[in-house]
């Protein structure tokens, strides 16, 4: 198997299968150590992790937090609001400030699409993006293969469906990718004005109603709905959001019995499931919050392993970053 | 002052507005074009050999903004003038966008006293269309006009109102001047950075679509059609917007249009980078689009090539993607990026091209530059078409460096510029300091 050369985790769309197929090893092996009563490895001892989410976050931070923790890591943690730390002072000088201090690997989630490729541009630091704008949100992708896998064996050749906002989904992103790379049918289903049609051009498939691509699903991942996208009229209302694309005890009788349902939390409930789906027998959802420390455990300890914490910091304050690009149109 | 006799030697003379391409001598007298011809003779005249240079009408740029008043931060007259004449350009429009807005007589004068102060190039102020840009109430455009405008444009904050643009586009008759428009639906474009298309789609940015463009560009066309006022559009960047321009010149309707170096040079995928020099409104669209508007300009749908030149702070570009505002640079580059990627890499006619930044767009604002004909004023261009280069931001003479062509490999740069017969730019340097 290739070994891990990367500097930064930052989409799935960059990742070969290869890579994906090492992340997900690598995230098995940790998963055992965290079924041990004593779940606390040296791998990364010695090492320093700062967690900088200038987006509001609680699982995802808590769930790096836990997986840095269990790895022995030095912990740093940045909260914030994105803007109000972009307008004084812009993320990259953020970044430098912290890669000064000798930490080893930054953690970044930012409500800015892009950010955390500008910042590991910028800084020798590893820059793990856990969440950008509505871009990637490459570990809970991760999280959805992983569990995908564990749950079914295989993820080569089943029917997925995401199911929600794809428009302004990270994680519809990172799925998407991720699923495709290892072979899986993806299906984005959710209203026409959620659903950029762009998306076909990546190797999707479009549905508009859930009921039509529901009964061949082998996965179904149901997305978050923000509740501001009623405000932004992309919905007439929540009931008929309901109506076409909640998941209740009712419209799983069209499914196969053994269809697996998933979501990245938190749940709307009443809105994209039903408290009894939610809570069902086909329900893995508590089992991707479980992954989630073995997955970001591997992609920490990954990311960490590339980069050599005695290194020079490369901070050139004041440095006009303009690299040369290939032009566009020949 | 500028009675000196000037005899230009031996370059490839190129003048649209007379149908003029070869080797031909040029007299300069008293400030104007005395003489064009073969081997001119003129004894008491400084004699310049331009041998391998190509000689032109001074370029006139339609939609510059040069931030003064209100921004001088981001570019000052003498900065943005400075930036027109190392691009060879003797003539630009300045934006009525300014803090506080052009939209009186007093703004106006403002203008042309500080332009005057400096006096290297020809600087000629729009007047806004609207009063603050608000789209509420017309400016008084006699008024503006006999101030010196050469034209009423809101710019970026284009008249959303269709009675408004109405009233705007019969009024402006009284005054014989264009209006321009920025034609953006503001409502389609909502908070989107980029094109709207599989690149934003796959980037997680928001998006523009090419509607927010087209529906404004057909909405005016058919007001202008209706009211005799005179329409320019600014900065088209998508195939349906010059298919509605080719279709309203065919039925006579009065419109011109400008393209920007930069939509007809990089396509929607240089977001991939979430580079902010490479954000500005219209924003850069899919590769056909690029390819429609190099042929709108090749047959005469889009009359001038402007550059929109945009200056912002590096800190205020550097905010990321999102608060980043919206524009780039241009004034420097326009010509050998043009020269590069359209004329060396694609024979398109280097004439075409000289067209769209002479007499084509002199007439859209009335100016009697532009042009070589004997009587007119004597600002001259000369470029070396083989002359490689690449844009740096540490040598920009624009105060701003938000170009998305810095570190290309260019052909071809301005060496001498003249404006009304005074030499300001000699063998690629200013003749006065800073």
């Amino acid at each position: 198997m290739a070994a891990w050369t990367r500097k930064d985790l930052l989409s799935l769309e960059e990742l070969s299968k290869e890579e994906l197929l090492l992340l997900l090893d690598q995230a098995k092996a940790f998963k055992e150590i965290s079924l041990r009563p004593i779940k606390k490895v040296p791998a990364l001892r010695g090492r320093t992790v700062a967690l900088c989410f200038l987006e509001p976050s609680t699982r995802t931070r808590a769930s790096f937090e836990l997986a840095a923790k269990r790895l022995s890591a030095d912990l740093l943690s940045f909260q914030g609001n994105s803007s109000s730390i972009t307008k004084g002072e812009s993320v990259v000088d953020t970044a430098r400030n912290i890669e000064a201090m000798r930490v080893d690997v930054i953690v970044l989630r930012h409500n800015t699409s892009g950010t955390p490729a500008q910042v590991a541009h910028a800084v020798k630091a590893s820059i793990i993006n856990a969440g950008d704008g509505s871009h990637e949100h490459p570990t809970q992708g991760l999280i959805d293969l992983f569990t995908i896998q564990e749950k079914k064996g295989r993820i080569e050749g089943l029917n997925v469906v995401i199911v929600g906002d794809i428009l302004h989904s990270r994680v519809a992103r990172s799925d998407l990718w991720g699923l495709m790379k290892l072979g899986a049918k993806v299906t984005l289903c959710g209203p026409p004005t959620l659903v950029p049609s762009a998306m076909e051009q990546l190797g999707a498939k479009i549905s508009y109603r859930l009921d039509d691509v529901l009964p061949k699903a082998d996965v179904v991942i149901a997305l978050r709905l923000q509740l501001e996208r009623q405000q932004e009229k992309y919905i007439p209302s929540f009931r008929e959001y309901t109506r076409l694309y909640g998941i209740d005890s009712d419209r799983l009788k069209k499914a196969k019995p053994d269809l697996t349902i998933m979501h990245p939390g938190p749940v709307n409930r009443g809105l994209e499931l039903s408290s009894e789906v939610a809570d069902g027998p086909q329900s893995v959802i508590l089992d991707q919050v479980t992954n989630g420390i073995a997955v970001r455990m591997a992609a920490l300890y990954l990311v960490a392993g590339i980069h050599p914490a005695d290194e020079e910091p490369v901070s050139e304050p004041g440095r006009i970053d303009l690299p040369v690009r290939e032009k566009q149109v020949r | 002052m500028s009675a000196k006799t000037i005899l230009l030697k031996g370059g490839r003379l190129i003048d649209p507005s007379q149908g003029i391409d070869g080797q031909h001598d040029l007299l300069i007298e008293n400030g104007r074009i005395a003489k064009v011809g073969k081997n001119l003779k003129a004894d008491s005249a400084e004699t310049i050999e331009l041998k391998g240079k190509i000689v032109c009408p001074g370029f006139i740029d339609l939609h510059v903004h040069f931030r003064t008043p209100g921004q001088e931060h981001k570019e000052t007259i003498r900065t943005g003038s400075r930036a027109a004449l190392s691009g060879g350009f003797t003539t630009v429009c300045l934006m009525a966008n300014t803090d506080p807005v052009v939209d009186s007589p007093t703004i106006v004068e403002f203008i042309k006293g500080e332009a005057a102060k400096v006096g290297l190039i020809q600087v000629l102020p729009y007047g806004a269309v609207t009063l603050g840009l608000k789209g509420e109430n017309l400016t008084e455009m006699a008024a503006l006009q006999e101030a010196g405008v050469v034209g009423f444009s809101d710019d970026g904050m284009p008249v959303s109102n269709a009675g408004m643009m109405r009233r705007a586009l019969e009024y402006s008759r009284v005054t014989g001047l264009p209006v321009i428009d920025h034609c953006e639906e503001k409502e389609l474009s909502g908070h989107g950075v980029m094109h709207e298309g599989l690149t934003s789609c796959r980037l997680g940015l928001a998006g523009v679509p090419s509607e927010a463009e087209t529906v404004m560009i057909a909405r005016d066309l058919l007001l202008a059609e209706a009211t005799g006022g005179k329409l320019h559009i600014a900065h088209v960047s998508t195939v349906a917007g010059a298919e509605l321009i080719r279709a309203a010149k065919k039925r006579g309707v009065p419109v011109t249009a400008e393209v920007t170096p930069h939509h007809l040079t990089l396509s929607e995928e240089a977001l991939e980078s979430y580079d902010s020099r490479f954000k500005m409104n219209p924003p850069l669209r899919p590769k056909k689009d690029a390819q429609a508007l190099r042929e709108a300009l090749n047959d005469g749908t889009i009359d001038a090539i402007a550059t929109d030149h945009a200056p912002h702070s590096l800190s205020e570009k550097e905010t990321g993607l999102i608060q980043a505002p919206f524009g780039v640079i241009g004034l420097e580059t326009a010509l050998a990026v043009l020269l590069t990627e359209l004329v060396h890499k694609q024979g398109f006619s280097l004439a075409t091209l000289i067209a769209a930044w002479t007499h084509k767009p002199a007439k859209v604002i009335g100016s009697d530059r532009g042009t070589l004909a004997v009587g007119a004023p004597a600002d001259i261009t000369v470029f070396d078409p083989e002359q490689e280069w690449s844009p740096d931001a540490g040598q920009t003479a624009s105060k701003s460096k938000n170009s998305p062509f810095i570190g290309w490999k260019l052909k071809g740069r301005v060496t001498d510029v003249w404006v009304s017969g005074q030499a300001r730019y000699r063998d690629g340097r200013f003749l006065t300091e800073d």
